[in-house]
């Protein structure tokens, strides 16, 4: 965080059918719809954040992931950073206070990859969901499906991971917690953090650039995983593997789809990371233990299937 | 109702689709694997197949992987049609871009 950037703070995905898409995100992760807006566009928090929105669905012709935001500590950093990244030569769009309800201003910017990222600063605090602030109770009744506990990270799969590395390093000030290097010693896999969380976001090496891979939701337990394993049977979920444990990180995870075809995780444990950590690193002809500890090979769609 | 019969022209492989189900999900129950599965929801384009003979129906499917000129072709994803007559279909291969070039760890493993 030393350059006041705090946490993850929204992901807008396109779902090719909100109805669908909304039911999934409510009834099966138990997330909250918390409003929308005259765009169509449904917002939606997972109930141990205090932001009134992590996730917003956009309907579109063509699925994806349109931005993911971070939450900076204030406005001050914000001017900063923003000054800091033209100063770098990435090109910002401003995005006014209140195109997203509720939000301040937004910092939009394009890395290399070709994903599109945002900063900003202010979003109404509602609270916990169903806790209060004042000596609160464990946790709220009335949470559906996999209870998910907050939104964790983005994996996005794109070009140029070292000019991406560089912006969120060198200019937003986050570390660089896990990769892995082919034999040549060039990065293909990059995990950052800004926090002590193993990663906020993830990138992976492919051609084609701004493609998604993954939005994460936090579970607390492994017995979490294996409820949530229950329930995307139980709803005829389309799953992608697990439960199993990654190599990269150690979290233990379990991976599906949306009805769109984005693909969900949730997961619970993993490593943790302080800046004096050095990063971890997995080889390449490792990469199937690295990716899924216990098979110890890549299925093949975790590589190609991306939205 | 015996549901639909669907060859796959391509590997020789038969199956049979249930009223209502699409022919991914149909070829899946089987065991079968002559169409490649991703997300099985219309987003990724890796179960794309070119309809040869027969009528269905068709859900949400992204544009970018099936533009309407497509559907005209018949190329449309197993994962999001639905036969109403039995059909013939044969595999489209991914485009080179999709799959040499997918990404470098690849040819790592
Ligand atoms: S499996 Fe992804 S589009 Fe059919
Ligand atoms: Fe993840």
């Amino acid at each position: 965080m030393k350059k006041g950037v705090m946490r993850p703070g929204h992901v807008q995905i396109r779902v090719l059918d909100m109805d669908e898409a909304v039911k999934h995100y409510t009834d099966l992760l138990g997330m909250i719809e918390t409003d929308r807006d005259d765009q169509g566009r449904v917002y939606l928090k997972a109930w141990t954040e205090v932001d009134k929105f992590s996730l917003v669905l956009r309907e579109a012709d063509e699925p994806g992931c349109d931005f993911m935001a971070f939450k900076v500590v204030n406005e001050e950093a914000l001017n900063q950073l923003e000054r800091d990244l033209v100063e770098y030569g990435v090109e910002v769009e401003q995005v006014p206070a209140e195109e997203l309800k509720d939000c301040g201003r937004r910092v939009r910017f394009q890395v290399p990859s070709g994903h599109t990222f945002e900063l900003f600063a202010d979003k109404q605090y509602t609270g916990k969901w169903g806790l209060s602030s004042v000596n609160p109770e464990a946790w709220p009744r009335g949470l559906q499906g996999m209870k998910a506990v907050r939104f964790d990270h983005c994996l996005f799969y794109g070009p140029e991971l070292a000019a991406v590395y560089d912006i969120f390093v060198n200019v937003l000030g986050f570390h660089l917690a896990e990769q892995v290097l082919d034999p040549e010693g060039t990065r293909i896999a990059q995990f950052l953090t800004v926090s002590m969380k193993e990663h906020d976001i993830a990138f992976i090496h492919h051609e084609e650039k701004g493609k998604f891979h993954h939005a994460s939701f936090f579970l607390e337990t492994w017995e979490d995983v294996l409820r949530a394993a229950d329930l995307i049977s139980m709803t005829d979920t389309s799953i992608d593997i697990g439960p199993t444990r990654h190599g990269l990180t150690h979290g233990k995870t379990i991976y599906f789809f949306d009805p769109s075809g984005n693909r969900n995780e949730v997961f619970c444990g993993g490593d943790y990371f302080y800046p004096d950590h050095k990063p971890v690193t997995w080889q390449a002809e490792q990469l199937g233990k690295a990716i899924f500890y216990h098979d110890r090979v890549l299925n093949e769609r975790f590589l190609t299937v991306l939205t | 109702m015996a549901g639909f019969h669907v060859l796959n022209r391509t590997t020789g492989d038969r199956f049979t689709c249930q009223d209502g189900q699409s022919v991914l999900k149909a070829m899946e129950q089987l065991g079968l694997k002559c169409v490649p599965v991703g997300c099985r929801g219309g987003g990724c384009g890796y179960c794309k197949i070119r309809v040869l003979e027969g009528e269905f129906e068709c859900g949400k499917m992204s544009k970018v992987h099936v533009p309407p000129e497509a559907v005209e072709k018949g190329e449309v994803l197993a994962c999001r049609i639905y036969p109403l007559t039995d059909l013939t279909i044969e595999c489209v291969p991914l485009p080179e871009a999709a799959l040499a070039k997918q990404t470098t760890t690849k040819s790592l493993r």
